[in-house]
């Protein structure tokens, strides 16, 4: 991070910026641009706001002949370009460059069709995640992917990173959820792959895209699939003097092949924070709380949630409470996803994104106790306990410099634990340019070496999104 | 290098025999225990390599819903090892081996991702590809690479895995696969509805995908089909069956069956199967039994659910053709007489203005020689397919013009 570098700024391309304005507004006279200082500053950073950027001008389009059109013109006059949705990548994925234009898709965010029998939509890139939801709701349908920052970030977004959300253990990530896609690649060739049918024919070109972080074309639209939602859902919290309790319980549960539509594990820090901030119910003399949501009809649920009691009663809990009410079970999310605005309140937080099995639970925790004692940070953990995804947010003071560099050393100390405990760097954030360097940590040259290879077939002048997911040094861009 | 059968015991002499070929330009045909051989473009290969002495579990945690698996492990050793610890494949492959002319259960957990042959259940719980966490393969430079992991999320790097599945063979060679498994359902209820018309017949698996039981298999098949159901209840009345299934405790698959009978009154589901009955009739469905020495060309069509029986009607005015329609009409396995081109001409125009794409499961090599097997993709397409065939395997030797020609 601090000592984070990016691709050298192509003078000749930075000095002809009024040009280049000047082009695009004849160009595309229908596309918004931003080229003043103030209006460009809106976008020089993302949700990891410690990196900062002015981009060389900003585009708003509103069609896929315009992003079409842009990719053109950026391709043939070779200027980087970064694509950007509502600029929520925790992991710096729509940083922009000094030399670059920041293709913002927000302006289109319209549902284009909703085929209910078939059970799928077809939204553009730039409608928010609860967007599409909010669309079918109505009929009782849903778009299953719920990250966290689902009001906000937009569907193009979630493609690029592949976003998660807390109840992918049932769900799945996005990457099972989209049927079809229009791609502009960088030299501006319109592209649809797959449709409103399951599995496109030829190469899983979908696989690639999704999670490719906006570096092999532009995503204009998008065919998501929908599902009925549940009768109803009900959660219960379970709380236990330790974690091995809590990750034993998970596995029982598992073990008795229930599978849980939510399964979130806290510990003692993350619990006490969300509990003072909203007063959702927690206890507080416990090491670590599981909620545990199971959904169908009352009975149902009334059944799923005795069985997982009688479960957990092999690990000793120290509270078992089952929600009572709506009004409860709402306030119980609450505190959950209200858990990073919490920590946020108290200090600056680094929010890590690592997977790990779950078995290894109990020595990551240790292990990420003793990393940041180290580096003399506080932490705190919340961890998808089904799924493995672990966010340790260690609290630091951004407005230190050394304390930035000392919590970055302890961010990558964590991850690379991760790795060797069996799991991997980020499990739905994105690598960004935050873990760029650490790509080594989990893959080998010839690991690294293919995926470049990908890349350069969709774009083999390195123009999209460069310097992100690759480390800098042996990368196409440096 | 030589001609001749390949089956090495390790990865890295495996890696070894591909940068082998890559040097010598040594088209390699790639397979497991080549079950589905038959299947794709006809080909002249110059070697064979098989993965089929790459077998082992190398890791299975079942509280983690993990199995790590070298790929010439057969897909029947992974379920035995599975239901032993009351779990499954949630993605239920289809079982090709039968129509292809052998027995069943002989495919290769590698060949299952390499061809993402996905069974009833995908509707519910994904595909093959949805369920690849992670893989190890040698792409036709002959290096070993890595992808994903062993975990349920990952998003480190782009998906190469998942990007592998469904290229049969031709990007790289599947040497390991991580999958995500799930608890086995213990109750099973199926209920039937008879003598339905396919656009009817559609119409109630679509009702029945649109409610919140979290139905698991939606079949319709056409009355002749029918009659090869192995349970005589089903096949004797030889009408047209249209199946929906529910999988879950005991009490739930009870209760969201019977919710289901209720709302679906008005098409007279007149049969309900319990768990022993529903496993025989969704096996039959798992291996195609209905398709199984029929001297058929057989055709696995995607397309969008309320299309299908459109399509069928449409083929049907022309050519004689039989369907059993799965994913409550969104896949639908096709058969078709032993014309020329089995039917491929008719197919892809009428498809065309649907949506979708056709696949030639069965046909006799003559057919296979002139007709596109896969869907042909438009120009831009196919250029990107290109490219990425490209950048795995650039001297193009692995299952070269299987899929399509020159690639």
């Amino acid at each position: 991070m601090s000592q984070l570098s990016m691709p050298r700024p192509d003078p000749a391309i930075v000095s002809r910026r009024a040009e280049i304005v000047r082009q695009l507004k004849k160009l595309v006279p229908d596309v918004v641009l931003i080229a003043d200082q103030e209006g460009r500053r809106t976008f020089e950073t993302d949700a990891l706001t410690a990196y900062r950027c002015l981009p060389l001008l900003v585009a708003l389009p509103g069609t896929t002949e315009e992003v079409s059109k842009i990719l053109r013109f950026c391709h043939d006059n070779h200027i980087k370009v970064v694509p950007r949705g509502a600029g929520t990548s925790l992991s710096g994925g729509a940083l922009p460059l000094e030399d670059s234009i920041v293709l913002c898709l927000s302006r289109m965010n319209k549902v284009l069709s909703i085929d209910l029998p078939n059970r799928v939509a077809r939204v553009e890139a730039g409608i928010t995640n609860s967007g599409i939801t909010q669309a079918v709701a109505g009929h009782g349908f849903f778009y299953a992917p719920d990250p966290s920052s689902q009001i906000a970030c937009t569907v193009g977004g979630n493609v690029a990173t592949n976003s998660g959300g807390a109840h992918c253990l049932k769900y799945g990530v996005t990457t099972n959820h989209i049927l079809g896609v229009r791609l502009v690649l960088m030299d501006g060739e319109i592209i649809d792959i797959g449709g409103d049918y399951l599995d496109a024919p030829g190469y899983d070109l979908l696989a690639l895209i999704i999670g490719s972080e906006g570096q092999l074309g532009v995503v204009t639209e998008v065919t998501v699939r929908l599902l009925k939602a549940a009768e109803g859902a009900r959660p219960m919290l379970l709380g236990f003097d330790s974690s091995d309790a809590a990750g034993g319980c998970v596995a029982g549960v598992i073990a008795a092949g229930i599978i849980p539509v939510a399964l979130e594990f806290m510990d003692r820090p993350a619990i006490h924070v969300c509990e003072h901030f909203v007063a959702a119910g927690y206890p507080l003399d416990v090491e670590a709380l599981l909620i545990v949501e199971v959904q169908g009809s009352e009975d149902e649920i009334d059944t799923l949630l005795e069985k997982i009691s009688e479960i957990a009663m092999d690990y000793n809990p120290a509270v078992m409470h089952r929600s009572q009410s709506p009004e409860e079970s709402a306030k119980i999310w609450k505190g959950r996803k209200a858990a990073f605005g919490a920590i946020g309140q108290l200090s600056d937080y680094y929010c890590m994104d690592g997977v790990i099995p779950l078995s290894k639970l109990t020595k990551a925790l240790d292990e990420i106790g003793w990393i940041c004692r180290k580096y003399r940070f506080d932490v705190a953990n919340i961890f998808h306990a089904g799924d493995g995804n672990l966010h340790p947010l260690i609290l630091y003071n951004s407005n230190d410099p050394l304390q930035l560099e000392r919590v970055e050393m302890c961010g990558a100390e964590i991850l690379k634990l991760c790795v060797e405990l069996g799991g991997c760097l980020t499990g739905e954030h994105g690598v960004g340019i935050e873990k760029r360097e650490l790509m080594r940590v989990q893959f080998t040259e010839a690991d690294i070496g293919q995926q470049m290879h990908i890349k350069a077939a969709f774009d083999p002048d390195w123009l999209l999104n460069p310097g992100k997911v690759f480390p800098l040094e042996g990368n196409r861009v440096q | 290098m030589r001609v001749g059968f390949h089956a090495p015991d390790t990865v890295e002499e495996l890696a070894y025999l591909v940068a082998e070929a890559a040097d010598t330009r040594t088209p390699l045909e790639v397979m497991g225990h080549g079950t589905k051989r038959e299947v794709g473009r006809l080909v002249q290969y110059g070697a064979v390599l098989s993965t089929e002495s790459l077998v082992g579990v190398s890791l299975y945690e079942p509280t983690e819903l993990v199995l790590v698996a070298l790929a010439g492990t057969p897909v029947a050793q992974i379920e035995q090892m599975l239901a032993e610890n009351d779990q499954e494949l949630p993605f239920e492959p289809v079982d090709l081996g039968p129509v292809l002319g052998f027995g069943p259960g002989q495919a290769t957990i590698g060949g299952v991702l390499a061809t993402n042959i996905s069974g009833s259940r995908r509707i519910l719980s994904g595909s093959a590809r949805d369920h690849l966490l992670g893989v190890q393969a040698v792409n036709g430079r002959g290096e070993t690479i890595r992808s994903g992991g062993r975990v349920m999320k990952n998003v480190t790097g782009y998906d190469l895995s998942r990007a592998l599945a469904g290229s049969w063979g031709t990007l790289a060679v599947l040497t390991e696969v991580a999958i995500k498994v799930l608890p086995a359902q213990r109750e099973v209820r199926t209920l039937l509805c008879f003598g339905l018309a396919d656009p009817t017949g559609v119409e109630v698996l679509g009702l029945a995908l649109g409610t919140p039981f979290e139905v698991s298999g939606t079949v319709h098949v056409n009355g002749e089909l029918a009659r090869r159901f192995s349970d005589e209840e089903i096949s004797r009345p030889g009408q047209s069956v249209t199946a929906i299934r529910m999988e879950n405790f005991p009490a739930s698959a009870r209760y969201r069956a019977s919710r289901l009978k209720q709302m679906l009154q008005a098409y007279a589901p007149a049969l309900e199967l319990d768990t022993a009955r529903s496993r025989m009739f969704w096996d039959d469905v798992k291996s195609l039994r209905m398709f199984e020495r029929t001297g058929r060309p057989l055709w696995r069509i995607s397309m969008a659910p309320t299309s299908g029986p459109k399509l069928v009607h449409s083929l049907a005015r022309k050519i004689d053709v039989r369907a059993l329609y799965d994913w409550s009409g969104g896949l639908i396995w096709l058969d078709t007489p032993p014309i020329t081109d089995a039917g491929a001409v008719e197919i892809r125009r009428t498809l065309a203005e649907f949506g979708g794409h056709a696949t030639l499961i069965r046909a006799e090599p003559q057919a296979r020689a002139v007709i596109d097997v896969f869907q042909p993709l438009d120009a831009p397409l196919m250029a990107l397919t290109a490219a990425l065939k490209q950048a795995f395997d650039p001297v193009g030797i692995l299952n070269p013009g299987r899929m399509y020609a020159g690639i």
